[in-house]
């Protein structure tokens, strides 16, 4: 008993250090984090009266969320645009990326050019964007003298943000992947060129595999990020823009509900959900893993 | 024979890799350029068919108008005070939280971890209607202060900088120890400088993300005066929908700090960014 005791008095010591270290980042993320979760929960079962105060409505805000089309429409939008952006953005990501390992001049200049919209904000590189897709004076209809309405068109402008969120996150993507690629040692491709492997072969026998655990997590991230998708959206097609419902994906509808029309109980079921697709995309996403991913060497 | 002909597929090869990597940077450059271009010209000008390339004379009354209709000055200042305050905050407490993480141990250290990987792994939209309300019952709304609010903690930095600690051998804590150092001088003096590369690397992202949000700017900060670059952006849409001339004056001032610290440091900014991997 006495000996526990003289060992616990250092250890009580480290203890509090411990406790007073955590203490400002644990505090922040209750206040900030865990007690906003559980109030946006518990407002997604309230109807909103304004000021923040709350009345008890059970599942009514549900019921209407999966009775409006709007709903669905923004659920089906948010999909669809990760089907839109993913595969082919983590494609080109690799693409250049496997190019950015060759032994090529300039490879500081091109990794510099391809990363460059990261550090531009979203409002920003959206701006140009518009002005690129502009139905009557800009310079994409002009090169190819088509008249297609890019931003308005209810059946293209989906795709057109599809397009700029490629365009934004192929060069983050891309850094990413490298790094998996310079861990792949080079003594595989030498023993493959030995064997006569033609280029193609050493690329789905070796790269491939040996890049799998970091092109996951790539993928992870980007579909997380698509599924969370806002800003582009918001910035490209404003809230009188006919092609609105074909485009707004959930979080853009959760803005709208929660800060423009200021009904914070279905805004918040609308969070909840979303909160919900992304752990089942998650999940799904973990399952499948196992079919492709290659944790050995 | 056959090595001239493994040469001359070589050679092809390398044209095709240079090909593909210039072609795809004069897609991603070719917006920038535009944007510059046309910042340039008159709105006439923008809208002549088939488009003018280069503007007649390099105007910089875009700039002048794009000025006049939004406080770029005061956007420039909320921008850097707010990234100043987040990267101060979550540098400080990310670090203290990362450390005893790391390498104290304590009750309940499980956890509260928990509680940290918790927030990583839900979407920041599920906390911003309570967190508006805080903000707006605090009356802090339209201020540097509510810019900052959701920053003031960070749970990617606290997990970011754990791993970072758990990098660095007990030893090197045990033998400052040793010399004498309290808990705390142990991390100020010897542990926190051994970080200091993923410091800055949290500070980039920490940065880069501040300059990039959206949404939060927009629901807290009404007042013109007190918005940032994106959502001031964001205003300007709405007020020259046609004037793209002026918008994109608007946009390139916007954007110009960033690409400039980044063209400076651009090895610490894509570093930093691939390191955290978040976003």
């Amino acid at each position: 008993m006495n000996g526990k005791n003289k060992i616990s008095r250092a250890a009580r010591i480290e203890q509090n250090w411990g406790w007073f270290m955590v203490a400002p980042t644990i505090i922040g993320l209750v206040v900030l984090n865990v007690w906003p979760f559980i109030q946006t929960i518990y407002a997604s079962f309230c109807e909103h009266l304004g000021f923040g105060n709350y009345k008890f409505i059970g599942l009514g805000n549900y019921v209407n969320m999966f009775q409006n089309a709007d709903f669905w429409k923004a659920t089906g939008n948010t999909l669809l645009f990760c089907v839109l952006t993913v595969p082919v953005g983590i494609f080109l990501s690799l693409l250049v990326a496997v190019m950015l390992n060759a032994k090529v001049k300039f490879k500081g200049g091109f990794r510099t050019i391809f990363f460059l919209p990261m550090v531009c904000a979203p409002a920003a590189v959206t701006m140009v964007w518009r002005w690129i897709f502009n139905a009557d004076y800009g310079v994409l209809n002009q090169i190819f003298g088509s008249h297609v309405a890019w931003i308005t068109d209810p059946n293209v402008a989906l795709v057109s943000c599809a397009v700029v969120a490629i365009w934004s996150a192929i060069g983050y993507d891309a850094v990413l992947l490298l790094s998996g690629l310079q861990n792949i040692s080079k003594s595989y491709y030498e023993a493959a060129s030995i064997d006569g492997a033609s280029k193609v072969t050493q690329f789905f026998k070796i790269t491939l595999p040996m890049v799998s655990p970091t092109l996951f997590v790539t993928m992870i991230m980007r579909l997380m990020a698509s599924l969370k998708v806002y800003d582009l959206i918001y910035m490209m097609v404003e809230e009188t823009n006919p092609a609105l419902t074909n485009v707004q994906s959930l979080i853009y509808l959760f803005y709208r509900e929660s800060f423009v029309a200021g009904s914070r109980g279905s805004g918040s079921a609308i969070a909840v959900w979303t909160v919900l697709l992304i752990g089942v995309a998650t999940l799904f996403q973990f399952w499948g893993q196992k079919k492709w991913v290659n944790y050995e060497v | 024979m056959k090595t001239t002909s493994l040469e001359r597929s070589k050679r092809m090869g390398q044209i095709v890799t240079y090909g593909a990597l210039i072609l795809g940077s004069i897609i991603m450059i070719f917006p920038f350029v535009w944007m510059i271009l046309t910042s340039f010209k008159t709105q006439a000008e923008s809208m002549k068919i088939p488009p003018v390339i280069f503007p007649s004379s390099f105007l910089l009354k875009n700039f002048s108008d794009a000025v006049a209709s939004l406080p770029f000055f005061s956007m420039y200042a909320n921008t850097i005070l707010m990234i100043i305050f987040r990267v101060i905050f979550a540098v400080a407490f990310s670090s203290m939280a990362g450390y005893a993480f790391a390498k104290l141990h304590f009750k309940g250290k499980n956890i509260l971890f928990g509680i940290v990987l918790m927030q990583m792994m839900l979407p920041s939209q599920i906390f911003i209607i309570p967190q508006y309300q805080m903000v707006a019952k605090l009356g802090i709304a339209n201020s540097i202060a509510a810019l900052v609010f959701p920053g003031l903690v960070s749970a990617f930095g606290t997990f970011f900088l754990r791993q970072s600690y758990l990098g660095i051998p007990n030893e090197v804590a045990e033998a400052a120890f040793l010399d004498g150092c309290n808990q705390w001088q142990t991390f100020t003096k010897v542990m926190f400088p051994l970080t200091s590369s993923s410091v800055a690397a949290l500070t980039v992202f920490t940065a880069v993300f501040a300059y990039s949000d959206l949404m939060w700017p927009l629901v807290v900060n009404s007042d013109l005066n007190m918005m940032t670059l994106s959502s001031g952006l964001a205003t300007l849409r709405g007020q020259f929908s046609t004037n793209f001339p002026v918008l994109m004056a608007g946009s390139l001032l916007a954007m110009l700090p960033m690409v400039v610290l980044y063209l400076f440091f651009q090895r610490q900014f894509i570093e930093g960014i691939a390191m955290t991997g978040g976003k």
